[in-house]
């Protein structure tokens, strides 16, 4: 019983993660609407985050800040590829919003069947 | 956490969508800081919540502020969303614990860093030293990435192409 505990403790962080994940899924999927679509792109992308930052803790560490008071340190190597992977983030996001701008002047719609509809009209 | 996402994906409401995504990044920041990530929980906080929502109000108020009801079924990318998570579940019951100091992670290049970041750079923060020295090349490329974006912006939305639409 205790080795159950253990376990769902252990990894509760991972599965809030893939819930996250597949609720950001979800918005990109079922939705039609362009901004939505990248609001969920974005939920995903910060589940990812997470996942990556959880690898990276030690229990009893602090953060990877050398000082003569401390041994333990989280591993600093997955922030690295975060604070890289939050900024191309933001960076595609920004790209994004300009494309839907940019629909939206062409189509007068940003939603994503009723620009599939235009289309298809001669 | 969970509940933000869960509400982003239930609201019709754009404005309260982005709002809501602000405030999930927000949270994502502090929980970076519970799990000792300063700078990244800095980072998210500042971009995440600030830049992405400035940039998102930006894009509804030249666009629509409504969603609208979507037709078709919703059933299968239930199902879909269900099914990738429950592999996914199944694939973290290998996974270390949390917090586990013996985990794999743990045992490559970040204790090296750890170890070398004062001898070798002379940067307490070894999240800056990895970051400008170590891997130098990689936010260069990072740098690269955002010009390009940001070219890909202006081009996209810039003045001289409306300039020409009125001249047609």
């Amino acid at each position: 019983m205790s080795d159950l505990i253990n376990t769902v403790l252990g990894l509760y962080n991972y599965w809030i993660v893939i819930f996250l994940m597949m609720c950001g899924f979800y918005i990109v999927v079922a939705h039609d609407n362009l901004i939505k679509k990248l609001v969920g792109l974005n939920i995903f992308q910060a589940s990812v985050f997470v996942l990556y930052i959880t690898f990276g803790k030690v229990s009893g560490g602090t953060a990877p800040i050398l000082g003569e008071a401390f041994h333990v340190y989280s591993n600093p190597l997955p922030h690295v590829l975060i604070l890289t992977a939050i900024v191309v983030g933001v960076a595609t996001t920004a790209l994004g919003l300009a494309l839907v701008v940019r629909i939206n002047e062409a189509y007068g719609t940003i939603e994503d069947d009723e620009i599939h509809s235009q289309d298809d009209e001669p | 956490m969970a509940l933000t996402a869960y509400a982003v994906a239930r609201l019709h409401n754009l404005y309260a969508v982005v709002m809501l995504a602000g405030i999930y990044s927000l949270l994502a920041a502090v929980m970076f800081v519970v799990l000792d990530a300063v700078d990244v929980a800095f980072t998210e906080a500042a971009v995440g919540a600030g830049i992405s929502t400035v940039l998102a109000l930006g894009t509804l108020a030249l666009t629509k502020s409504r969603e609208k009801t979507p037709r078709h079924t919703r059933i299968l990318p239930l199902a879909v969303c269900g099914i990738t998570g429950a592999a996914l579940v199944y694939g973290t019951l290998d996974l270390e614990h949390y917090g586990d100091p013996s985990a794999a992670p743990h045992h490559h290049v970040g204790p090296e860093y750890l170890a070398r970041s004062i001898p070798d750079t002379g940067v307490p923060n070894v999240v800056t030293s990895v970051l400008a020295s170590y891997r130098g090349y990689d936010t260069l490329g990072e740098t690269t990435v955002i010009f390009t974006a940001g070219v890909g912006v202006v081009l996209l939305l810039g003045s001289w192409r409306r300039k020409e639409d009125d001249d047609a």
